[in-house]
């Protein structure tokens, strides 16, 4: 028998407040533990949390882009559960009224449409981090409360996805909307952008769903990829013999490769949601609405379809440019200053795009501006620096921030274009190279373009081709 | 409905306390008295009243995005049973969230 899998994704991501959720603590990675805290989000009695109007503004924004029905009356609730990386006991949460449901983003799938259903768009508290340790056979936990309290977006996903394919392109279709909206800086190695996932299997073209299995703690979409390519596979061999699939949660073992069950009490979880009493509820007016909803960035796949439109771009470029807002922001400011989105489009996606890969960077993150790669482009234009000496340049930019014409100047990259600055150069070489003359006069044209190699080498690059070309015919010839 | 000594042994373990054999036929006793009172209420008709989560009838308080300054460590952690330099320490739980 032929099975298919079903998949559902639940995706946290952090908002990008300065802010926390319920209180002024900062937000900022990588501070040392427990130095952005305070009685608030550290769970004091007596406390009173107060909503961070951006932090709604920001799920808003997601809700209305996932094409979700928004709750326009809306409450928190708390979810209690007893776990030190919950200081209060409960964590304030959405549940019976999220502020977005029944939703879908569409993703492309070998030429194929396809909108994946969303079924929630809430918002809720992160928790604190725990590292677990042991000394002397006391285990133990360390608690850094930094994280606690910092505003959340949870994305759920209809039990929709049926392949690995869609899953991956479901997963980046939903960070490059997320960056666009620029809610959440989605880097996963610093745990802004987190999934869980759930997997069943069922006989194909049956309509039943089979007993879903929960794969928790996903930090990154290889991880998500890996798990639930084993988790499948762990299932149909359960299946094929015979055997029935057990309701658990998971984790992914990323050395064996295979997915495990989670040490976890029998009792299943009771988190006793109740409406959180501290904050009054939260009502969406039309105004707000539409203010969101006026204000959204240009989607990924609108202004894909307008670069190819406005700047002549090939599709392929267009996909790749638009693939970050950052890199399509570049792009059109780059343009802006200089008209010319060809060039534009080829300096970025190969030199630059290069640079970034090295650095293992994103666009986002991209050292270089701008500013500078249009002006290294005019330098070229204009003949002051060779296409050559243009790579350097930008390089060059890209490490020290500096623009084009002052590294030119620094380094001594003018392009020569002087010819009694070159001809004795073009003598010299020619005059070593006795045998590349004899192959030239018995009529093989090749060998020009070695002369010409051999005297941009000399000239580290700076010497104008055209011109070196010309002389280089004019001086064989003299022979 | 009524709760059984069972319930109320599931709430509490909820609420991590621990019951000694009185206080747990007290409490099963106590708390089928309040479900008895909250049984009165279905007698209402409510067909034409909105559900209420909140009895305060004020919406939208919010707080800017500002950044305020935190707690200083040294009072974050003063209070704490046990802690290292930098963190809470707790016994370890097995259990995950
Ligand atoms: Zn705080």
């Amino acid at each position: 028998m032929e099975f298919e899998p079903v998949i559902g994704l639940e995706v946290h991501a952090e908002l990008l407040t300065k802010s926390k959720m319920f209180c002024g603590c900062p937000t900022k990675f990588g501070a040392p533990p427990n130095t952005q805290t305070c009685p608030v989000c550290l769970g004091f009695p007596g406390v009173l949390p107060v909503v961070n109007k951006k932090a709604i503004e920001y799920v808003l924004k997601v809700a209305i882009a996932l094409n979700c029905r928004i709750n326009r009356h809306t409450i928190f609730e708390r979810k209690n559960y007893y776990y030190p990386d919950l200081p209060k006991a409960y964590q304030i949460s959405q549940k019976r009224l999220p502020l977005g449901y029944d939703g879908w983003l569409e993703i492309e799938v070998d030429g194929e449409i396809r909108h994946i259903g969303i079924a929630d768009v809430h918002i809720e508290e992160d928790t604190g981090k725990l590292i677990h340790g042991e000394e002397g056979g006391f285990e133990f936990s360390l608690i850094d409360y930094n994280r606690s309290g910092i505003p959340l977006v949870e994305i759920v996903t209809k039990p929709e996805i049926r392949s690995l394919k869609e899953l991956e392109e479901f997963m980046v279709a939903l960070r490059q909307l997320l960056l666009y909206l620029e809610v959440s800086d989605c880097k996963m190695e610093q745990g802004s952008l987190r999934f869980e996932a759930s997997v069943s299997l069922r006989p194909k073209g049956s309509s039943e769903l089979g007993t879903r299995v929960e794969i928790k703690n996903l930090n990154s979409f290889k991880a998500v990829l890996g798990a639930v390519e084993a988790e499948i596979k762990r299932q149909q061999q359960l299946l094929m013999r015979g055997e029935k699939i057990q309701q658990q949660t998971m984790l992914w073992n990323e050395k064996l490769r295979i997915t495990e069950p989670m040490r976890t009490k029998e009792t299943a979880h009771d988190y006793r949601y109740f409406p959180e009493p501290d904050i009054p509820p939260i009502v969406i007016t039309d105004e707000w609405l539409e203010n969101v909803g006026k204000n959204l960035p240009e989607f990924p796949k609108q202004r894909m379809q307008r670069f190819v439109e406005q700047y002549g771009l090939p599709i392929q470029d267009a996909k790749l440019l638009t693939a970050s807002k950052a890199s399509a922001d570049f792009f059109e400011r780059c343009v802006s200053m200089l008209q010319q989105p060809k060039t534009v489009a080829n300096w970025m996606l190969t030199e630059i795009q290069s640079l970034l890969h090295d650095d293992q960077i994103g666009w986002e993150d991209c050292p270089l501006k701008p500013e500078q790669l249009a002006g290294m482009l005019k330098l070229l234009n204009d003949g002051v620096i060779s296409g050559r000496i243009a790579k350097s340049v930008l390089e060059e930019m890209y490490r020290t921030g500096k623009d084009a014409q002052t590294i030119v100047n620094e380094m001594g990259l003018v392009q020569i274009t002087d010819e009694a600055q070159l001809r004795p150069i073009v003598d010299r070489v020619i005059a070593e190279n006795p045998d590349a003359v004899e192959k030239f006069r018995k009529g093989d044209e090749k060998v020009l373009g070695f002369f010409v190699g051999q005297v941009m080498r000399a000239t580290k690059g700076r010497a104008n081709p055209q011109i070196v070309n010309k002389l280089v015919r004019e001086l064989l010839k003299g022979r | 409905m009524r709760l059984s000594r069972e319930d109320v042994l599931h709430v509490a373990w909820l609420a991590r306390l621990e019951l000694d054999d009185a206080e747990v036929e007290r409490f099963t006793w106590e708390l089928n008295q309040i479900l008895e009172h909250m049984e009165k209420l279905k007698e209402l008709d409510v067909t034409d009243v909105e559900p209420t989560s909140h009895v305060i009838p004020i919406t939208n308080v919010f707080r800017e995005d500002e950044v305020e300054k935190p707690l200083p460590r040294e009072e974050v952690l003063a209070n704490a049973p046990d802690a290292t330099e930098d963190a809470f320490r707790v016994p370890r739980i097995v259990e995950e969230s």
